[in-house]
This record gives structure tokens, C-alpha cells and sequence, in this order.
């Protein structure tokens, strides 16, 4: 199977790898997936607390190219947008996006896992409604 | 290898045809175009003397009589044909089938099917060494075991079966001993008689000839073995397999054995200082590196080794455009399921998902392998440092201790 051109891209040069300081309050951090299961996706959001906007944002994955290719999209689409609009990031655009095939569309549907457990985390440290 | 810029070091999935083999099989496109059936003109007896000349080869190879060689279209079919044919021909004697749940697909998916026929199919766990238990193998033994079958060698991880000890068995509760020996002929000696195999699959592509052709040793003499014919037809190969012979992949298929014959041992002793140099040197280079499997009882071109915290696709994709391996991790299928292989040796999933074959052959250079071990130590860095898991193993936080939550 090949890879598309993005998806071999970002696997080559992945953006904003890296760690944020969880113990930061306006830090949030989603962690899905399982080692056994051959992917884990780590992906954390730094909110600029008067704006609401992630002015930031890192990952780390575990896991094939697709996998990786999928998060490091998800933290450049991230950077600059509100969390509103963080949280309708849908995993088909990524899959559009990246061109993925059928068989690693769970990739997509991990990184709007991991997206959604970033900001869900954010919000709980912040006291903010969870929904 | 042609293209010199690719590093092929897939060699159990198949090896290149040795260009001597090809050579033999030319003529027998055109200027020999005989059917081996045809015993009224010299095109037919040509083509037949060509069959002799590599039914003998390949007989003397795996030290047979040549009347025991059965020609096949490859393993799988060999494999099919000796485990239905002699579920089909046996059946007054019993039912029962024992296997290993480590064995290659084509003996795993033939068992399957003889469980839908009204056959019995005792699947053994092997040690996590990779090897059997003999004394649970002679346990599973019933009265109406007919038939074991366990490969020589493992395809993944190079793992060879104590072949003796198990023919031994065999003998002593007269039970026939069927072998997928696939990764082995042409690669080490191998004598199903000494060890007392009775039925053994092997293959041309796998030991530098060509693809489409394999071939099944069936026992004449003590015991006098009969399978069922799976494809009807006209009688070739004894009754039991029809079909026109494959006449240039047969020829290819003889030269390959001749070669090996002469060749193997070499081959063998090069190729395991080569693989030793390129196992030592991953591990010297990469901590948190494993061997999967018996590293005193294997293939000398073979081995699996693990990169913990490192997922063998997305390793692979570090380096697949100049390196052809294999890897244990199964991310393309829709299972996401890793090698069941490595799960029957007991490695954890994390582990399978981390493995990576690399299986070396005749065509295998010094230079590649140092290429090789480079790009390894490159790739599996770029994945640590890309790795949540690798992070948290370093910061000495137990992964296996996380509560994850499976998808």
C-alpha cells in the first residue's frame, strides 16, 4: 500500500512534536488508544486564558504512518483556533485531508478522539462545563 | 539483486530466482515445448527427461526416492493436498488432527476447512521459546489420531521444531508425521526419512527458484503413505495431482535444488555471521531491543527482534523505500490484530506490534547490512522520539500499569 504525499510529509517532518507542561492549568491533555492495539496518541493544548485560543499545541504518537501523519495535521490545525472550533474538527476532514484509505481511517477517528480528550481535559481543569 | 539502490532483506516471503535458474528454464518456453504427458514424440519425451532430471535433483536434495516427489503449483497446495488428502484417505482410521497454532496459514486454513468436513483439529500452544512441548504433544495424542502436523522451521520468527524427537512420537503411536518445510529445504540439510516425516510441503520460490511450482515428499515405503487427490483430472503425478506439469518452473525448480545442494552450507555459515552481525550490532546500538523466539535452535538467515515502544509499520516506513523487511505488526489489516505468531510465544501485543523480520539470502551483502543497520538505529530513534509510550517508559512510568482504554 502506499502513502499518500501528505501523509509521508508529515511522518518525515511531523509538526509540533514535542511535550507540554501538564501541570499548567490552561493545559489540556488527551491520551487514546492503546499500546496493545498499536496505536497511542498523545495530544496536549496550551489556551491563551483571555482569548480562550490555543496558542499551542504537541504531540506524540506511537503507532504506523498514518497515525502520525493524522496528529501531527491535528496540532497545525489546531494552533490559532478557539476551542469551539477545535472541537468541530470532524476525523473526515482529516481523512480527506491526508487521503487516507479505508484501513486507516481509525487513525482520523483517534486523532478527534485525542483532540476532544485535550480540550475536554482543559475545560475540567478550569471548571468549565464539560459536555 | 538488479537494482542495486533497494536492500531486499524479505527473503522468507520469497527469494529472487538465481539467474542459473532461469537460465535452465529458458529453452523449455520455446525450443522445448513439450507436454510431459505426451509419450508419443520427442517434444513429450524431452519435456518428460527434463521432469526426471529435476524430480531426481530435488529427490537427492531432501535424500527421497524420486518416486515420492509429488509436483504442485507451491506450499499451499502442497499443504492442503496433504492435510485433505489424508484426512480424506484416512478416515476409517480416525478423524483427529494435531497441529501448532504457530503454523503458517495454508496448513491453519486446510485444518479449519477439515473441522467443517467432520475432522477433529487439536491446536497446540508452543513454549515461548517458539518451540512445541513434546510431552503435551504426546498427551493430545488420541486413539483416533490419525495425523501431526508442524513445520520444520517458522516462517517468522526462523524457530526450528525439534524434528526427531517429534517423528519419534509419531512412530510410536503410529501416527503420520506431515511437515510444512517450506522455510527449511534448499536453506539446511533436511531428511524427512531420518527424522521420520512422511508427508513434507516445499516450494521453488523460497530457495532461489522460480514462483508456481512447489512440490509434496509422500512416504512410499514404511510407511506406504496415499493421499486423496484434491484437483481431478488426468492422472498426473501418480493420480495424485492432475495436471499438466509446469515444466520450465519444474526444470527451474531442479536447478534450484542442484545449487543449493552444493551451495547451502556456505550460504548458511555467511548468512548467520551476517545475521549475528546485524542482531549484536541493534542491540549494542539500541537499548530496550529483543530476539523473538530460540536463538539455539533457528534458521541461520533469520530473525525476529523487537524495538520496544516502537510500532513496527510506522519503523518500516522510516525506511521502505530503500529496505524491504518484514514487520509483525498487522496495522493494514482491518484486524489491527499483530502477528499471531509472536502472541503464541507469549510476547505482549506492545511487543508484536514492535517487531520487525529480517530474513537475509544468497544475494545478501556486507554492505547492505551495514546500510541496514544504520537505517535501523535512524528509524527507530526518529519513532522514540516520536513515541508517547517511549517518553513515559523514560520518565520510569509502567505502561503496563495504565489503565488504556482499547479501541
Amino acid at each position: 500500500m502506499a502513502y499518500s504525499e501528505k501523509v509521508l510529509d508529515h511522518f518525515k517532518h511531523p509538526k509540533n512534536v514535542g511535550t507540554l507542561d501538564k501541570s499548567k492549568k490552561n493545559v489540556g491533555t488527551g491520551l487514546v488508544g492503546a499500546p496493545e492495539c498499536g496505536d497511542v496518541m498523545r495530544l496536549q493544548i496550551e489556551v491563551d486564558e483571555e482569548s480562550g485560543i490555543i496558542k499551542d499545541a504537541k504531540f506524540k504518537t506511537f503507532g504506523c504512518g498514518s497515525a502520525i501523519a493524522s496528529s501531527s495535521l491535528a496540532t497545525e490545525w489546531l494552533i490559532g483556533k478557539s476551542l469551539e472550533d477545535a472541537e468541530a474538527i470532524d476525523n473526515m476532514d482529516i481523512v480527506e485531508e491526508l487521503a487516507l484509505p479505508p484501513v486507516k481511517i481509525h487513525c482520523s477517528v483517534l486523532a478527534e478522539d485525542a483532540i476532544k480528550g485535550a480540550i475536554k481535559d482543559y475545560r475540567e481543569k478550569n471548571g468549565l462545563k464539560v459536555d | 539483486m538488479p537494482n542495486r539502490k533497494l536492500i531486499y532483506l524479505d527473503n522468507n516471503s520469497t527469494t529472487p530466482c538465481d539467474p542459473r535458474v532461469v537460465q535452465e528454464m529458458i529453452p523449455y518456453f520455446y525450443e522445448h515445448p513439450g507436454n510431459a504427458a505426451s509419450r508419443n514424440h520427442p517434444f513429450g519425451w524431452e519435456a518428460e527427461g527434463a521432469v526426471d532430471i529435476a524430480r531426481n535433483r530435488i529427490a537427492s536434495l531432501i535424500n527421497v526416492d524420486p518416486k515420492e516427489i509429488i509436483f504442485t503449483s507451491g506450499a499451499t497446495e502442497s499443504d492442503n493436498l496433504a492435510l485433505k488428502g489424508v484426512f480424506e484417505m484416512y478416515q476409517s482410521k480416525g478423524n483427529h488432527i494435531i497441529t501448532t497454532k504457530t503454523e503458517h496459514k495454508a496448513v491453519l486454513d486446510s485444518c479449519k476447512k477439515i473441522e467443517t468436513m467432520g475432522g477433529e483439529v487439536t491446536y497446540l500452544d508452543v513454549l515461548p521459546n517458539g518451540r512445541i512441548d513434546l510431552e503435551v504433544l504426546e498427551a493430545a495424542i488420541k486413539p483416533n489420531t490419525i495425523l501431526i502436523s508442524i513445520m520444520w522451521a517458522n516462517n517468522e520468527t526462523g524457530v526450528i521444531q525439534p524434528m526427531k524427537e517429534i517423528g519419534d512420537i509419531c512412530a510410536k503411536h503410529g501416527v503420520l508425521f506431515m511437515s510444512d518445510a517450506t522455510q527449511v529445504v534448499g536453506k539446511i540439510p533436511v531428511n524427512p526419512k531420518e527424522v521420520g516425516v512422511h508427508l513434507m510441503a516445499f516450494t521453488a520460490h523460497k530457495m532461489y527458484g522460480p514462483k508456481g511450482v512447489g512440490a509434496l515428499y509422500v512416504s512410499r515405503k514404511n510407511p506406504r503413505v496415499k493421499v486423496t487427490a484434491q484437483i481431478d483430472g488426468g492422472g498426473h503425478e501418480r493420480g495424485m495431482r492432475s495436471g499438466t506439469l509446469n515444466v520450465p518452473g519444474i526444470v527451474g525448480f531442479g536447478k534450484a535444488a542442484e545449487i543449493a545442494q552444493q551451495e547451502m552450507k556456505a550460504d548458511g555459515e555467511r548468512l548467520s555471521k551476517l545475521r549475528d552481525r546485524l542482531e549484536k550490532s541493534l542491540i549494542e546500538r539500541l537499548e530496550e531491543t529483543y530476539v523473538n523466539g530460540d536463538i539455539s535452535n533457528r534458521m541461520p538467515h533469520v530473525t525476529n527482534m523487537s524495538f520496544k515502544h516502537v510500532e513496527g509499520e510506522g519503523l518500516m516506513m522510516t525506511f521502505n523505500q530503500e529496505i524491504g523487511v518484514s514487520s509483525g505488526s498487522a496495522c493494514t489489516s482491518a484486524s489491527l490484530e499483530p502477528s499471531y505468531v509472536l502472541v503464541a510465544l507469549g510476547l505482549g501485543d506492545d511487543l508484536a506490534h514492535s517487531s520487525i523480520r529480517f530474513s537475509l539470502g544468497r544475494f545478501t551483502t556486507d554492505e547492505e547490512i551495514d546500510y541496514a543497520i544504520d537505517a535501523l538505529v535512524q528509524g527507530v530513534n526518529h519513532m522514540r522520539d516520536l513515541s508517547p509510550i517511549w517518553e513515559m517508559y523514560k520518565e520510569g512510568i509502567d505502561v503496563n500499569a495504565i489503565q488504556w482504554a482499547a479501541h
